[in-house]
This record gives structure tokens, C-alpha cells and sequence, in this order.
């Protein structure tokens, strides 16, 4: 972990004892912001009078003698995909640049009753659309680590907030590995959930079936006191999981002995010239320290893992030219005058979208139309299925899978210009979008130019309490 | 196997962006036409499994229908709701969003 900046976990304990106030909390990291934001990049919007307002009620709440919730008094940031009543929600798109929804994500308000504080917005990739926040509107967001390069994406702005000391805890969004592949090149622990364990309500939709809310932190403990605050039932959003889901927290710290994990060979990057080595190793090492620490270590094959890359980007950009095509000029978001109602769509829709998600929707459009369906789409929905019943067979033997998190460490700008080799950093991760399954990227060992990789413990459906057991052993022996 | 994929045209991608509401230059349109023709080739990997008899899977745990009360807000929020959300429309008149004529065009 990184040892600069305090953890949530240290925060909650302090501001809840009063030892230490969370304005005071609150205003050191604003003052990071203030000093060092105007390089990174990370927010699209600073909601600092607001954040000081809210440490000043968790104060009051303390000391009235309330209990001020799990959170008290850590600063978080939200990926600038994720409603926030009254305060603009951009997906850094022109399109949304102005818009300011009329209600809160169900995570927001979570956050809130938790006693968590709010410090801003952080930049993307357009509507989460890439892999290294280069595709905002709004210009690319700088990696705190070396600011040469990329924080990775789409939730790059989430993953340069907690890295720079600018928020404690973030949350992004993961449709193909955008919270993990971040977390990675910042050298941080990122979750991605179940699918439907986190409520997506209020979430601006990117590929429906495949988005997912998750947290970024400097801990595996801090990701489990963020994960049980937003994992829950929400009636509001149609596809929440309603069966009670277990606290992550009780598991932590427990003893791995025995436990079954397998090392997927098609991700594991072995004999794969598109991997750095040293993040082939980092990923072997991991499975050695974790036979170390008493698992049962083996190497699995999944031979439908190889497809998901191009599964994905035939079902991602399918659900995003549908979602998508909402951005019409007419009800919310950028206008551009035409004579008639179709004119000034596409007027609006062409000067409101860059080239990344244009590139999506046609590419979706096309994978949709009459004549190229079955071939493309209806394919790729096939090939889903067969990867969910082999990872599901997997399962039988093994409690949790290991692999890289991303092929590579954070990345110079304009490296991956061509879109193809981009889309390549989420091979690892992607499985796990497809078939819904939780994943946990944590860091481990260090590659090209001493920056962080990070390795990713996969896991069934509700298997969150094993997969931060698991992350919380690797945290302990990682190298350092 | 199945037969080998035409290459994407720029009349292809022209007639997607249309579809999609999108307007291209000339020049956008050979460079995304050459771009969304080397993702379709990735597309390809997809053949090398045999899904013939495999279902498609459109959301991962499979979704069942679900229903709220049909209950309506009091006037004086379901008004505040409506004002707020009308707020962020570009042209509103009269509680309603104008838009330009949908036949035809403007005078």
C-alpha cells in the first residue's frame, strides 16, 4: 500500500473518536487538490464547499454523541458517470458537459447515510468508453505515479484521486475492467462486484448487462469497509440481486489453508509476446506466495477465456448504441440547431460525442443490423454463455481463480493510439464482465520503470467474502 | 467453417452512421471504416468455437420482472420532480420541450 496518505480505515477510527475533526480530514485533502490537481487532472468538478459543509455535520454528529456512520469523515470521489442531485454529471462528454441530474445514484445516497464526504467528480473515458481516460472531452487525466503516462481508464480519474491524496476512497464503474485495469497501473486495490450485487440505479449507462459499481482503495481492508456500505438489495434498480449478501469484513485476516485456487493459463499471459514478463512473473509469483501461505495452487484451462475480448466488443458497443442513442438534443444535454427534429439530432449527436464512442455505436449499430446479426452479436451472446458454464465448471474444483490484472504497467500518452491495441488492456479482465462473476485486482511486485502491476482474484457469483480473504493474504505478502 | 467476411465498405459504414444519427466527413468515414473493419476481424476468434447448440446469454444471472406500487407522488413533489427535470432540457416552454418542426423544416 501505499504509505503516504492516511486510510480510510484510520480515518473512520480518528474522526469517530474525535481525535481528529472531519473538516479537518476534509481540508487536508481539499488542499491537495487545490495544490497538486491542476497537473493530474482527476476531477472534472470540485465540490469543495459542499464537502466542508457535510465534515461539518459529521462533526456535529459526533460531537452530539450520534454515531456517525462506517465512513465518517472520509473524503470521497465519484467517477463523473454516477448522478449527483444538483451537481453536474458530464461522462467528460460534451453531450452531458451542462447537465445537472434531478436526483442521486442509490450509491450516493448510501455514501451519505455512512457518513462518507463527497469532494468531487472525477474524469473518464467518454461514458467509460477506453482504457486510459485519454478519450475524455475534457483532457486526459495524469497518473500520479509518473505523470508521463496514463492512469489507465475508464475510471482513470477515480484511480489518480486516491493515488494523489485527493480522496481517500473513489468508486468507478467496471463494464470490461474499468475499475481493475486503473487500479492496477495506480497501484491500488479495485473491486468489481457480482453483477447486481451494487446497485447501478442513477449509473449512466454504458453496456447495461455488463456495468457494475465498484470501489477503489489503498487497502483490502479499506475496499471492505466501502464494499459493505454499498452492496445491497435496491429496489430501484430491476436487476439487484435480492438474496442477502454476507459482510466482506468478517473474513478478513482468516488463514488460507487449504483453500483451492486455480491459474488460468489462458489469461496468465505465459508465451504471450503482448505481455510485459515482468507482470507474467508478478502474477506466477502471487500464486506462489499463495501456495505459501498454505492453497492448493494448480493450472486450469478455460478455453472460452481466449474469445472474450472479441465477445465483448460486439455485446459492449451493441447495449451502448442503444443506450446511447437517449442523447437526441431533446430532453437534457448539448443542442445543436437544425431546421427540423432529425436535422438537429444529428447536429447534436455529432458535435456531442468523440470519435471513441462514435466509433461504438456504429460498430454496436452494425452488430445489430439485419443481415450481420446472428453472425456477430447473436454469436458473441453464444460464446457468453459457454464461458459462464465453463468458469461455473472451474468452480466445482477450485474457490478462486488467479490471473494478471493488465498486460502491461501504466503506459506513456498516445502509446496505444491505434483503437485495437487499446482495447487489449482488458483481456484479463473482461471475463469477468461477461459472466457477471466478482473479480479484485490488488497490487503486487513492480514492473517497467518500478511502476505497480496488479494481479486479480476471481471468484463465483457472491463469492465477495473469499475474494477479500484472498486479497487481504495477498496484500500481506506481496513484495514491497 | 463459415465463408470468409467481405471487407467493410465505406458505403457500409456510411449507412451505419445514418442509422445511428451521426454525420461523418469524408475523411472520417475511410478512417472509421478501416478501424471498425479490423475490430470486425477480431470478431472473427468468435468462430473458432462451435456455439451451434450453446443458448445466447443476454444478462448473466437472467432477468425475472419486477414491480413497484403504482402509486402517485402528491401533486406539490410530483410538480417540484417535473420542474427540476425540465430544467435540464435545452428549449422548454410551458412545462413542455420544444423542439423544431418534426416535418419539413423551420421558416
Amino acid at each position: 500500500m501505499n504509505q503516504r496518505f492516511a486510510t480510510a480505515t484510520n480515518i473512520v477510527a480518528e474522526v469517530s473518536s474525535g481525535a481528529r475533526s472531519a473538516v479537518d480530514v476534509v481540508d487536508e485533502h481539499l488542499a491537495r487538490i487545490a495544490t497538486d490537481d491542476g497537473e493530474i487532472h482527476a476531477f472534472n468538478t470540485v465540490t469543495a464547499d459542499a464537502a466542508r459543509a457535510r465534515a461539518a455535520e459529521i462533526d456535529e454528529l459526533v460531537a452530539s454523541g450520534s454515531e456517525p456512520g462506517p465512513l465518517a469523515g472520509v473524503p470521497i470521489a465519484l467517477k463523473d458517470n454516477m448522478c449527483t442531485r444538483g451537481v453536474r454529471t458530464t461522462c467528460s462528454s460534451k453531450i452531458l458537459e451542462e447537465w445537472v441530474p434531478p436526483y442521486n445514484a442509490t450509491v450516493v445516497e448510501r455514501l451519505a447515510e455512512a457518513g462518507a464526504v463527497v469532494v468531487g467528480k472525477t474524469n473518464l473515458d467518454e461514458f467509460a468508453m477506453g482504457s486510459s481516460t485519454e478519450n475524455s472531452a475534457f483532457g486526459p487525466t495524469r497518473n500520479p505515479l509518473d505523470t508521463g503516462r496514463v492512469p489507465g481508464g475508464s475510471s482513470g480519474g477515480s484511480a489518480a484521486a486516491v493515488a494523489a491524496g485527493f480522496a481517500s476512497l473513489s468508486l468507478g464503474s467496471d463494464t470490461g475492467g474499468s475499475i481493475r485495469q486503473p487500479a492496477a497501473l495506480c497501484g491500488l486495490v479495485g473491486v468489481k462486484p457480482t453483477y447486481g450485487a451494487v446497485s447501478r440505479y442513477g449509473l449512466i449507462a454504458f453496456a447495461s448487462s455488463l456495468d457494475q459499481i465498484g470501489p477503489f482503495a489503498h487497502t483490502v481492508g479499506d475496499a471492505a469497509l466501502i464494499y459493505d456500505v454499498l452492496a445491497g438489495h435496491d429496489p430501484r434498480d430491476s436487476t439487484s440481486i435480492v438474496q442477502p449478501q454476507a459482510s466482506v469484513l468478517t473474513d478478513l485476516g482468516a488463514p488460507i489453508d487449504g483453500l483451492r485456487v486455480g491459474v488460468v493459463k489462458e489469461l496468465s499471459g505465459q508465451g504471450n509476446e503482448a505481455f510485459e514478463p515482468a507482470v507474467v512473473q508478478a502474477a506466477a509469483d502471487a500464486a506462489e506466495a499463495l501456495a505459501s501461505a498454505g492453497a492448493k495452487v494448480e493450472d486450469v484451462s478455460i478455453p472460452s477465456a481466449v474469445a472474450g475480448l472479441s465477445a465483448y466488443y460486439m455485446i459492449a458497443p451493441a447495449e451502448a448504441s442503444s443506450n446511447l442513442a437517449r442523447y437526441d438534443g431533446v430532453r437534457y444535454g448539448l443542442r445543436h440547431d437544425g431546421p427540423n427534429t432529425a436535422a438537429m439530432m444529428r447536429a447534436s449527436r455529432t458535435a456531442g460525442f468523440g470519435d471513441e464512442v462514435k466509433r461504438r455505436i456504429m460498430l454496436g449499430t452494425y452488430a445489430l443490423s439485419a443481415g450481420y446479426y446472428d453472425a456477430f452479436y447473436g454469436k458473441a451472446q453464444r460464446i457468453r454463455t459457454l464461458m459462464i458454464q465453463e468458469f461455473d465448471e472451474i468452480y466445482q474444483n477450485y474457490d478462486v481463480l488467479l490471473s494478471p490484472t493488465s498486460p502491461c504497467v501504466a503506459f506513456e500518452f498516445g502509446a496505444k493510439a491505434d483503437p485495437l491495441t487499446m482495447y487489449y488492456n482488458d483481456v484479463c479482465t473482461i471475463p469477468s464482465n461477461l459472466t457477471g462473476h466478482p473479480a479484485i485486482s490488488v497490487p503486487f511486485g513492480l514492473g517497467q520503470a518500478g511502476l505497480p502491476i496488479g494481479v486479480q482474484i476471481l471468484g463465483p457469483m457472491l463469492s465477495e467474502p473469499r475474494l477479500f480473504q484472498v486479497a487481504a493474504a495477498l496484500e500481506e505478502v506481496a513484495p514491497r | 467453417m463459415p465463408e470468409p467476411r467481405e471487407p467493410l465498405t465505406t458505403d457500409d459504414v456510411a449507412k451505419v452512421a445514418n442509422l445511428a444519427m451521426l454525420d461523418l466527413s469524408d475523411d472520417e468515414l475511410v478512417t472509421f471504416t478501416s478501424q471498425l473493419d479490423a475490430v470486425l476481424d477480431l470478431a472473427g476468434e468468435l468462430n473458432q468455437f462451435d456455439v451451434a447448440e450453446v443458448a445466447p446469454t443476454a444478462h448473466p444471472f437472467g432477468l425475472t420482472n419486477v414491480f413497484r406500487p403504482d402509486e402517485p407522488e402528491p401533486d406539490d413533489i410530483a410538480d417540484a420532480i417535473r420542474e427540476e427535470a425540465l430544467a435540464a432540457g435545452p428549449e422548454v416552454e410551458d412545462h413542455q420541450y420544444r423542439v423544431p418542426p418534426a416535418l419539413g423544416e423551420a421558416l
